[in-house]
């Protein structure tokens, strides 16, 4: 990666610390890894009970600790695609990914445009606007939910994505407008300064230069979206009401209210299928998510 | 004011760069029109998303209003039923409480304790890392609040497990006792978020003052509780204010475990499930408007607080006191 020598923030944070005193003797090294893997062991373990429960057959779900199905079967996960109260598992899949897509999208290009006002330029209203964003930061959503849902209802669009999707493109998750500045506040003013000597206006220096600099936070900013909106259960219950537009969580809670314990194979089955994406993004980009929280709390 | 600390929360070294804080000179004129170009979705989104539906809400708190009819104006009467009328807003409050005081302390030392473990560079840190951090990402979901339901259902995994080593406790979730304790722990899982700041907090501490407490004798606890804690105290203080705040707002694991229902006995009627039933099940928007507003409240004055006590144990390093 070319720029990587100049992604100042991110370097820093991934070369280890200098050697902490004497080198610890063999066996507390082995007992600090026999400490930290039973640790693992039983905070996976719920994780690990839940890829095992969507193989079981049905009498053994809920009772059995063990993560092993004694008979494992497929069927689960072919009643759970199968879909539920007539629509099809393809369709809340749909759903959830064209809202996670859309949010993506929004919110990335609402935030870094915000971002890049707020910490590189010079513009009158800017402490009393910064004042704000970093108070919507602590603001509960619940504050505003009411109106807001009143506001998509007269505009027609409760039971459609509008109300999920159009809030992202404007840039109203402070949490990622207040990211992106801590990363680009990172990122050398000499840049800046040689740039406007060349003759550099502010928009090509965002374009040309901070833009592509930014882009491990843009990578962070891209799949956290992803992942809180693939996982957000609150907004999707309250403006999603009808079954063809339900999400994969929502579909999941439906699955609950209609089935007995019966149907727990199944269920977890389909828990197992809505897990897959996160933790398929989690594997390609912990690096990413680890430093982007890491910038969120201290960098400066 | 609250905004003003937080900006140095975010940034511990002296002279870091303000925003907008750029050279005067012709430029000028041309940076304000891209700044505010640059600003216009955010600038709309305050104003259409954020400031109008403020106002309107506390507006909204004052009356009565379901969604169908015009609102009519009640004063505070919404604010007085909800304190002298209503038992189970009250038992949504203490049950509130309970989670914050249980989870928000319990979840920052787990995150603090394995961020120490973690600490020195070994051999499979960044894989334990990840491992760690895991449950974080998960754990919001549905498909493990669901689990959590199942493994502490009567009969379930974990009162199997009990009652092999011969204690009944006839399953977690469908007791008043037990209820909120299932949603405790599945909070306290995902404390790996916490632990990823707190780590990279502890990479910051500066070498020399670990050499220097080890040349003057002091024991693993003092150096702990002496160089460690205090060059910390930002990123505790960051933490804990974040961890309030969520936590007063936690809806879904409440919501899943009981099934939408904030049962048994109102054990887990979190604050913000009372306010969706009402608000979005009875259809009561004036009443769930002024709860939304006891709401910010009361998260405005416990991170008030927390700031208030800050001065007290906070450090920030270049800072004499």
């Amino acid at each position: 990666m070319s720029t990587a020598t100049l992604t100042a923030p991110e370097d820093q944070a991934a070369t280890p610390p200098p050697k902490r005193n004497k080198k610890p003797g063999r066996l507390r090294t082995v007992l600090w890894h026999a400490v930290i893997l039973a640790f693992i062991a039983v905070l996976l373990y719920p994780i690990a009970w839940l890829l095992g429960a969507a193989f079981k057959p049905a009498n053994e779900v809920i009772t059995s600790l063990a993560l092993l199905p004694e008979n494992p079967t497929w069927q689960n996960f072919v009643d759970a695609v199968a879909g539920i109260g007539g629509t099809s598992f393809g369709t809340f899949l749909y759903n959830s990914l064209f809202i996670a897509g859309g949010s993506v999208v929004g919110n990335v290009v609402s935030c870094v445009l915000a971002a890049y006002a707020f910490a590189r330029l010079r513009f009158k209203l800017s402490k009393l606007m910064f004042g704000f964003m970093l108070m919507t930061l602590m603001l509960p959503h619940h504050v505003v939910l009411i109106p807001q849902y009143i506001i998509f209802q007269n505009m027609g669009m409760v039971d459609t994505f509008w109300p999920l999707i159009l809030p992202k493109f404007l840039a109203t998750e402070a949490f990622f407008v207040f990211l992106m500045i801590q990363f680009m506040r990172g990122l050398p003013r000499e840049l800046d300064e040689a740039a406007t000597i060349d003759g550099c206006g502010p928009l090509r220096l965002f374009y040309y230069i901070i833009l592509p600099l930014a882009r491990p936070a843009l990578i962070t900013t891209a799949i956290f979206t992803f992942i809180w909106t693939w996982n957000d259960f609150f907004s999707q219950l309250i403006y999603l009401s009808s079954p063809s537009n339900y999400t994969l969580p929502l579909a999941l809670r439906l699955f609950i209210d209609q089935t007995s314990v019966s149907a727990y194979g199944p269920m977890f089955a389909m828990s197992v299928l809505t897990l897959v994406p996160i933790g398929l993004f989690f594997f390609a980009f912990q690096r990413y998510l680890v430093q982007g929280l890491a910038t969120s709390g201290l960098k400066g | 004011m609250v905004a003003q600390q937080v900006n140095e929360v975010a940034s511990p070294q002296p002279g870091g760069t303000r925003p907008g804080r750029a050279r005067k000179g012709p430029k000028n004129k041309e940076q304000t029109g891209i700044a505010y170009l640059f600003l216009s979705p955010w600038i709309a989104g305050a104003v259409l998303l954020t400031i109008g539906p403020m106002v309107a809400s506390l507006y909204l708190s004052f009356t009565n209003y379901n969604l169908f009819t015009a609102p009519e104006w009640v004063g505070l009467d919404n604010y007085i039923r909800l304190f002298t009328q209503d038992d189970r807003f009250m038992s949504s409050v203490g049950v509130t409480f309970q989670y914050v005081f249980l989870s928000a302390p319990l979840k920052l030392a787990a995150a603090l304790g394995v961020a120490l473990l973690l600490n020195r560079p070994r051999k499979g840190q960044g894989f334990y890392r990840s491992a760690f951090y895991a449950p974080s990402l998960l754990g919001a979901s549905v498909g493990i609040a669901l689990v959590w339901r199942s493994l502490f259902t009567d009969d379930g995994a974990v009162d199997s497990l009990l009652r092999s080593v011969g204690i009944d406790t006839g399953g977690w979730i469908n007791q008043p006792d037990y209820a909120m304790y299932v949603i405790v722990i599945l909070a306290v899982w995902q404390f790996g978020a916490p632990m990823v700041i707190f780590l990279a907090g502890l990479k910051q501490i500066p070498q020399d003052l670990y050499d220097a407490a080890a040349v003057d004798g002091a024991s693993t606890w003092k150096t702990f509780t002496s160089v460690t804690l205090p060059m910390l105290s930002p990123v505790i203080f960051f933490n804990l204010v974040m961890e309030i705040i969520q936590s007063f707002q936690s809806f879904t694991g409440a919501f899943v475990v009981s099934n939408g229902q904030g049962g048994p006995a109102d054990s887990t009627l979190f604050y913000t499930l009372y306010l969706y039933q009402r608000g979005f099940q009875d259809f009561q928007m004036g009443y769930a408007s002024a709860m939304a507003w006891l709401l910010l409240l009361t998260i405005a004055l416990f991170t008030g607080l927390v700031f208030k006590t800050s001065g007290r144990w906070v450090f920030y390093a270049g800072e004499d006191k």
